[in-house]
């Protein structure tokens, strides 16, 4: 037996005869924050809602927590916190009758959640909130008080479904810090988002999935030097078309013209900058390479949806 | 694929989602109350007293007692038939708090039998509030009304199967006014609410005699004045076997929508 506390073998599931998730194995280790990487329609909330036993997969095995999913899914999901990508937080009650109501769905008794709860409010900043009316909330006191709620019942594992889609960036900071903190308290996450900052600051370690097939999986470093070039120059401008296809092509090891923007992938950019130096009608920006490079190479840069 | 046709699935684990339901209904229960129980009441003080000013008797009852245990049963009807739809589809569509249940051990099965429970126990709260006007005013025969309780109950169950099954087809709150043009208003007026089925044609007769609302008043009437129902077991039973067989196909509708 491996240590993973989610494992997913071979996992397949179709939707009128079309393959949405297509094959798709990883295992998450105890104590890692496994980034689930896609564009849209790539599959992540279909392998998530498989994961918690709501949908039966067409094949592969699917273990959570040690149990086999979905002839134990129910049991797994005691042991398991999930955030929804949408927010339903229940408007009818305060943050606290919330935190109460939910910790009602899992059995555990009262005096257990006097407990749990004021410790739960204070990770999500939200003491003062706790007889506010939850329609009363900002978006940003709703993801936190939604992510303390996954948390009611301690679990091993943390399932969290684009955390921060709508959020501001402060908002989306104290999200991030409040993850870190479980991190550091030992704590499994599972984390799908398209946003890569977001990958890159959180995740250990990442799998990027397209058309329900994995692509890539490694460390965030580790992937972005397996597959793209160390530095890259975007060239902007009235001018940048121009300049890419009679310089850029020849200088840079890969180019992606799209628009008035060039992208210069290269290991060496000193020739790339000395060429931008006396070119009117361009700017640009130097910078290493990181994991959007690297997610739009691995998926293209066509639009989903 | 997975088989929404599957028996359904039975656990104690529901009870929360009841729970739920009742501490919400607690925070505004007055006004609750008086929702489900206005309507009903007016009829059968204004049409009890107004038409039963020229007709004493119906039936061997005073006319307002005949309407009175008419209205107990429409109110049992309508009172699970807008918690089926409205409130749960709220729940279920606007809210999104059954996706956020089905992630905790509770399963779609447990959320919809908390929620089918959860009508038929409305249902029970306006016909005690209905009944003890009745009573109030002077028209309970004997202890044998305390029945209407648990009438109210399965009456309850056969109509929040039914909204469940709205529920789980709707596309949107407009899609329930279909169930009331075609369903409930028909049901009101052709089993016996305000005039006995005996008066109708024998082609109506006929029809009345499919609908559960006409079973429930069979039941109720001679219960308010003291009487054991006759054919009590075929009335039941009739009423059961609609929330039943209703009961399972708004299951198989909601996993058909929410379990993909």
């Amino acid at each position: 037996m491996s240590d993973a506390v989610l494992k997913v073998d071979g996992l397949v599931k179709r939707y009128g005869g079309t393959p949405v998730v297509d094959g798709l194995s990883f295992a998450i280790e105890r104590g890692e924050c496994f980034g689930l990487l896609g564009p849209n329609g790539a599959g992540k909330t279909t392998t998530l809602r498989c994961c918690l036993g709501l949908i039966d997969p067409d094949g592969g095995t699917i273990e959570m927590v040690g149990l086999p999913v979905p002839l134990a899914a129910r049991q797994a999901r005691i042991r398991v916190g999930v955030v929804p990508q949408m927010d339903n937080l229940d408007p009818d009650f305060t943050a606290r009758e919330n935190l109460i109501i939910y910790g009602r769905y899992f059995g555990i008794a009262k005096a257990e959640l006097d407990r749990r709860i004021p410790k739960l409010l204070d990770f999500a900043g939200l003491q003062s909130k706790e007889h506010a009316s939850i329609r009363t909330l900002s978006g940003g006191m709703k993801r936190r008080l939604t992510l303390a709620r996954a948390l009611i019942n301690d679990p091993e594992l943390l399932i969290l479904d684009e955390p921060t889609t709508g959020l501001d960036p402060q908002a989306r900071h104290l999200i991030w810090d409040g993850l870190r903190q479980l991190l550091n308290q030992g704590k499994t996450i599972l984390l799908t988002t398209h946003f890569m900052d977001e990958a890159e600051r959180l995740a250990t370690r990442l799998a990027v999935i397209d058309h329900g097939k994995l692509i890539a999986s490694d460390e965030p470093r580790a992937l972005i030097a397996q597959h793209v070039e160390p530095e890259v120059v975007e060239v902007y401008g009235d001018e940048a078309r121009a300049w890419g296809e009679t310089h850029g092509r020849g200088l840079a090891d890969r180019i992606e013209i799209t628009g008035e923007t060039a992208f210069c992938y290269a290991r060496d950019p000193q020739p790339l900058l000395k060429t931008l130096l006396g070119q009117s009608g361009v700017r640009y920006l130097h910078r290493p390479a990181n994991l959007e490079d690297l997610f739009i190479k691995l998926t293209g840069r066509e639009l989903r949806d | 694929m997975t088989n929404i046709y599957r028996m359904p699935e039975f656990s104690l684990r529901w009870t929360p989602v009841w729970r739920r339901n009742l501490l919400v209904w607690r925070k505004l229960a007055i006004a609750s109350v008086l929702g489900n129980i206005a309507d009903p009441l007016l009829y059968m003080l204004a049409i009890g007293y107004g038409i039963g000013s020229f007709i004493p008797e119906m039936n061997g009852m005073k006319y307002i007692a005949f309407i009175g245990t008419g209205m107990v049963c429409q109110s049992a009807m309508f009172t699970a038939s807008f918690e089926g739809m409205y409130s749960a589809f709220s729940r279920m569509f606007m809210q999104r708090t059954w996706d956020a249940i089905i992630n905790t051990p509770i399963s779609l099965d447990d959320v919809l039998f908390a929620e089918w429970i959860w009508t038929a126990t409305k249902s029970v709260i306006s016909v005690t509030a209905i009944l003890l006007v009745i009573l109030a005013l002077g028209y309970g025969h004997s202890g044998l009304a305390i029945w209407i309780l648990p009438l109210g109950f399965l009456v309850g169950l056969c109509f929040g199967a039914f909204a469940l099954i709205m529920n789980a087809l709707a596309p949107g709150y407009d899609f329930f006014t279909y169930f009331f043009t075609l369903m409930l208003t028909p049901m009101l007026l052709l089993s016996g609410v305000f005039f006995p089925v005996e008066q109708m044609p024998a082609a109506l007769q006929a029809v009345a005699s499919a609908l559960p609302l006409k079973h429930a008043i069979d039941i109720a009437r001679p219960l308010l004045m003291g009487r054991i129902p006759d054919a009590l077991f075929l009335h039941i039973a009739v009423l059961a076997a609609y929330a039943v067989v209703a009961y399972y196909v708004a299951l198989v509708l909601t996993r058909r929508r929410l379990l993909k």
